[in-house]
């Protein structure tokens, strides 16, 4: 067997909370460059970290995602144009506190990242970025706003970003805060005291399909695990669990959210990877616009579908995906046992020709041939709440 | 969980357990501790020929594929085909009912080339300070 627990290495980048999670127990890994937890044998291990935010509530360390601040026009609106430019959705829609699920595109349409962009006030944005593509996406930011009427700030070590997900993340967060939860809805945020901290960024947002929030505190090692200790001491009567990256990516697949450098890459487009709906083509031009209206003409060759095993045996990452003769027809992006249904599933490319729901795909597993069909997805959909008012 | 004396261990922390010239082999506790929960596992049919130090199964958890090496060379007599329905048995007892295969050793001498226990306990427990350092 391989090990799969990697040495600490000092060569890796260290989220404030690092030590604690030595302390905790948990198995580390390298994730694009950062010693982070993949799971806590002491909270069960990932399928019971997994269970534990579809249920109940836990809680992540995601310092590593990256925090880009564009803000101090001269004259106001400079910051919005710049983000404008930069993101496929329409920034112009947000209201101050709320977010969009968005992306940043090379000319060809294809992704540099997949951001969450923030208003935080009348001409004031915060993109949240992914960690391993930090450094790319502040210099192609500081690039490609250059010519605009903003100031670009890298926020990323300055805060320590703990994800408290699931349907009892507002009882546990509400111990905490004198922010009103209540009135954050999904995708808006707020800023509270919580845990004694002024003006925290508390985000109705999250990568695991559920409800719950991401709250951005100093990045000092001694506050954070002030607050980290204090989240687990509010949330034990919830039954809260720590939660390592094993879990967020379980979480993240059953509900169809694309990870960088899998469903989304530099070699794949918006419209193959299905996010047409989170890009603004008539909002004005913006990079990629143009490398995107080709593409479209040019037609789309693979569409990202869900897969599920139909017999024995799981798809992993980078699988090829082969008709019922045999021929090459693309490749799984991610692929897990799925701890929520109980069955084994993927993303893959296909031509759109093979993407009709129950259409037979074979994954090439080692030197078998495994047969999966096209299923809807999300794979998982959590049932919200219908509200009275 | 400690790792019975009778048996032998390898780097890639498998365990035999040679009786005259036959042998069962599994993953050892530290194995199973590192791999986190087995969802699946997949194992050779009888009659197969197992060749020291290549692949011969593999044992998944929800996070991860771990290539099983074959500690000594031989030919597949029973697999244990309780661990299809019951992989997680590899979590609960990998010394005894969690066992891969059962081989015929073509030569039960090269077995005694192994670590014994107190040399694999000795092994891991330089690993635990690598990954703890």
């Amino acid at each position: 067997m391989e090990s799969v627990n990697s040495p600490a290495n000092s060569a890796l980048r260290k989220t404030p909370l690092n030590a604690l999670h030595r302390r905790l127990g948990a198995k580390m890994v390298n994730f694009g460059g950062w010693d982070m937890p993949v799971e806590y044998p002491r909270s069960g291990g990932l399928v019971a970290e997994h269970k534990a935010v579809r249920n109940g509530v836990g809680m992540f360390d995601v310092s590593h995602m990256g925090d880009i601040r564009i803000h101090h026009a001269k004259h106001p609106g400079g910051a919005l144009k710049a983000v404008q430019h930069l993101t496929m959705n329409d920034a112009s829609k947000l209201a101050i506190g709320q977010a969009q699920y968005s992306a940043m595109l090379y000319p060809e349409g294809t992704f540099v990242d997949d951001v969450i962009v923030h208003r935080l006030g009348e001409d004031d944005y915060l993109l949240v970025i992914n960690a391993g593509t930090r450094e790319k996406d502040i210099s192609w930011v500081r690039k490609n706003t250059a010519n605009f009427d903003c100031t670009v700030e890298d926020l990323s070590d300055s805060y320590t970003q703990l994800a408290i997900q699931g349907p009892r993340a507002t009882d546990v967060l509400r111990k905490l805060t004198d922010a009103n939860l209540d009135g954050v809805k999904n995708y808006w945020f707020t800023h509270g005291t919580v845990c004694g901290l002024k003006n925290t960024l508390i985000a109705r947002t999250g990568y695991t399909g559920e409800d719950g929030f991401e709250t951005y505190i100093p990045a000092e090692v001694a506050t954070s695990e002030r607050v980290w200790n204090a989240v687990m001491d509010a949330g034990r009567e919830f039954g809260i669990v720590v939660c390592g990256l094993g879990a967020r990516n379980t979480l993240r697949l059953e509900s169809k959210m694309a990870l960088y450098e899998h469903e989304i890459s530099d070699s794949i487009n918006v419209w193959e990877a299905g996010l047409e709906r989170y890009c603004k083509m008539d909002k004005g031009d913006f990079l990629g616009r143009a490398g995107l209206e080709k593409a479209r003409a040019a037609g789309v060759t693979r569409t990202l579908v869900g897969l599920e095993m139909v017999e024995r045996g799981i798809a992993r990452d980078g699988y090829r995906c082969l008709d019922e003769s045999g021929n090459v027809i693309g490749v799984v992006t991610s692929g897990s046992p799925s701890p929520t249904l109980g069955k084994n599933i993927a993303l893959a490319y296909v031509p759109p020709t093979m993407s009709a729901i129950r259409t037979i795909v074979c994954v090439e597993i080692r030197t078998q041939r495994c047969k999966a069909h096209v299923v809807a997805t999300p794979f998982y959909k959590r049932l919200r709440k219908v509200s009275a008012n | 969980m400690g790792y019975p004396t009778q048996y032998r261990y390898t780097k890639e922390h498998e365990w035999i357990d040679a009786k005259g010239d036959t042998a069962t082999i599994g993953i050892t506790d530290y194995a199973q501790n590192e791999l986190g929960d087995v969802v699946f596992v997949e194992l050779p049919a009888a009659g197969t020929k197992l060749v020291a130090g290549k692949t011969f199964s593999s044992v998944e958890s929800v996070k991860a594929v771990s290539e099983i090496y074959a500690p000594a060379n031989g030919e597949v007599v029973e697999a244990n085909a309780e661990l299809h329905n019951k992989p997680e048995t590899i979590n609960s007892d990998p010394h005894g009912a969690g066992w891969l295969v059962k081989i015929k050793l073509a030569n039960p001498a090269e077995v005694s080339a192994l670590m014994d226990a107190a040399g694999y306990e000795a092994y891991i427990e330089e690993k635990k300070k690598e990954a703890s350092a």
